[in-house]
């Protein structure tokens, strides 16, 4: 790992200051994807920025029909949360699932969506749920969030402080994980609210999308039945040694079959 | 560089430490607490699974200056003196180990599964084990020690 400054930001303002005029700020969350990069050299930022102690990036509450949820807020926290466990069990469900416990209680919703890795759990919450990315500067609609691999919305130095998800009828979530890290290959996560259906696919594709075909359908008819002719073809989806890209496509069908059953 | 305080298994300890020392090389190399394993050193074997402020964490995947001011304990610090902590026995009792190296890691996080769920049922605790890897037991003998402890500490 190549050395750097080390910043513990005391609030937001206090982060973005600390940002401002370095060589190559970079913001550090529960660390459990930068420092793996930074110890295999694939990054070298002159000055981290640690958010790990500004209190209020932290906690959830329902605001109105919404569930807010801090940046800072660990899995662990989300997935043992009994405001998330009632309002949406399926997102409790999702947060539980992610890698394991020890990364449960480092790994930070706000550094997963920052970081959008193309297997990552929560970009399918965001756009299955129509959620809300909160910054320090504006708020962007999940729809407009995940631009591409590892790429998002966020401007240079913008800080996300929360994530807000409408409370759905009901959801799901289903993946199919790699064995070993627990990384969806494939995860679908289907959400109904009122006679709309939103279904976000993560693992899939080089970022997570939403399935628009399955929507129409299951918008008419939700059960597993209305999507189960509906063939998902593999182009632009992702091949590697965990599984080729029509498998993939299988799974997306199977996975989303799964979560309106269990969704109920 | 930076100075940090970290209270470690119950004593604070102040050093001057580079901005990328991680929180294992503070235990290991600045400490001596070789007890704290490294074993991928990639975030994925559990290893070096430690306890801050009482919750399970991967100490290679940690930089030491995010826990100052923390309380961190290792496998030095579960026994109470002589005697074993109950999940260490259980281990021992059970035969949950064979080289040994997973060991440290192991306990503690089945440590902390135990304080986040004190009876877990066999699924529950192989399904916490996901982060933690043995490649001698087969995972079979160390399910079988935290199911032992789970009982021992319900008992009192
Ligand atoms: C062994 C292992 C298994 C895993 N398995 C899974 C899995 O099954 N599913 C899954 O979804 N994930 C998995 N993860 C990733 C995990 O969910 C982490 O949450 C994720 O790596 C992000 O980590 P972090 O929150 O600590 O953010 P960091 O690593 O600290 O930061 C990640 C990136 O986000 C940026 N960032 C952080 N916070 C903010 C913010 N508030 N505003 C703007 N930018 C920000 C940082 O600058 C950095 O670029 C796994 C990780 C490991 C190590
Ligand atoms: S050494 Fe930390 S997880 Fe393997
Ligand atoms: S006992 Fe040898 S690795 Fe687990």
């Amino acid at each position: 790992m190549y050395n750097f400054n080390y910043h513990q930001a005391k609030s937001v303002d206090d982060a973005t200051k600390l940002l401002t005029g370095v060589e190559e700020g970079k913001l550090m969350a529960g660390g459990m994807t930068l420092i793996p990069t930074l110890k295999q050299r694939l990054a070298k930022p002159s000055d981290i920025v640690d958010l790990g102690k500004i209190a209020d990036l932290k906690g959830i509450k329902k605001d109105g029909n919404n569930i807010v949820i801090g940046a800072m807020t660990r899995h662990f926290d989300v997935a043992n949360s009994d405001v998330v466990k009632s309002a949406i069990p399926a997102l409790a469900y999702l947060a539980g699932h992610i890698g394991d416990p020890a990364v449960r209680n480092r790994g930070t919703i706000g550094g997963s969506i920052a970081n959008n890795d193309p297997a990552a759990d929560y970009p399918s919450s965001v756009l299955a749920l129509n959620a809300t990315i909160v910054t320090n500067k504006r708020k962007i609609a999940g729809d407009d969030f995940f631009k591409g691999l590892f790429e998002t919305a966020l401007e240079e130095g913008e800080i996300i402080t929360g994530v807000s998800f409408p409370i759905p009828e009901k959801a799901a979530y289903m993946k199919f994980p790699n064995p070993a890290s627990r990384y969806a290959i494939v995860g679908v996560f289907v959400a109904k609210t009122g006679g709309n259906v939103r279904v976000g696919v993560t693992g899939a594709g080089p970022v997570a999308y939403r399935q628009k075909d399955y929507e129409a359908a299951l918008a008419k008819s939700f059960t597993p039945d209305a999507i189960k002719g509906i063939v998902q073809k593999d182009t632009g989806l992702n091949s590697d040694i965990h599984a080729s890209a029509e498998y993939r496509a299988h799974l997306v069908n199977v996975m989303a079959r799964r979560a309106v059953t269990a969704a109920g | 560089m930076a100075t940090v305080t970290i209270t470690v298994n119950g004593k604070p300890e102040t050093r001057e430490v580079e901005n990328r020392t991680l929180l294992v090389q503070f235990l290991r190399e600045h400490l001596g607490l070789t007890g704290t394993h490294v074993g991928c050193d990639t975030s994925q074997c559990g290893a070096c699974v430690v306890h801050i402020d009482g919750y399970s964490a991967k100490s290679c995947t940690m930089l030491a200056t995010q826990v100052n001011g923390s309380n961190v304990k290792t496998i030095e610090g579960l026994a109470n003196g002589e005697e074993l902590h109950p999940m260490q026995a259980a281990f021992r009792e059970n035969h949950g180990l064979q080289c040994g190296f997973c060991t440290p890691g192991m306990v503690m996080s089945s440590v902390d599964l135990l304080r986040v769920n004190p009876k877990p049922n066999e699924q529950e605790i192989r399904g916490w084990l996901e982060g933690n890897i043995c490649r001698c037991t087969g995972y079979h003998n160390i399910v079988k020690a935290i199911a032992a402890c789970a009982e021992t500490m319900a008992k009192g």
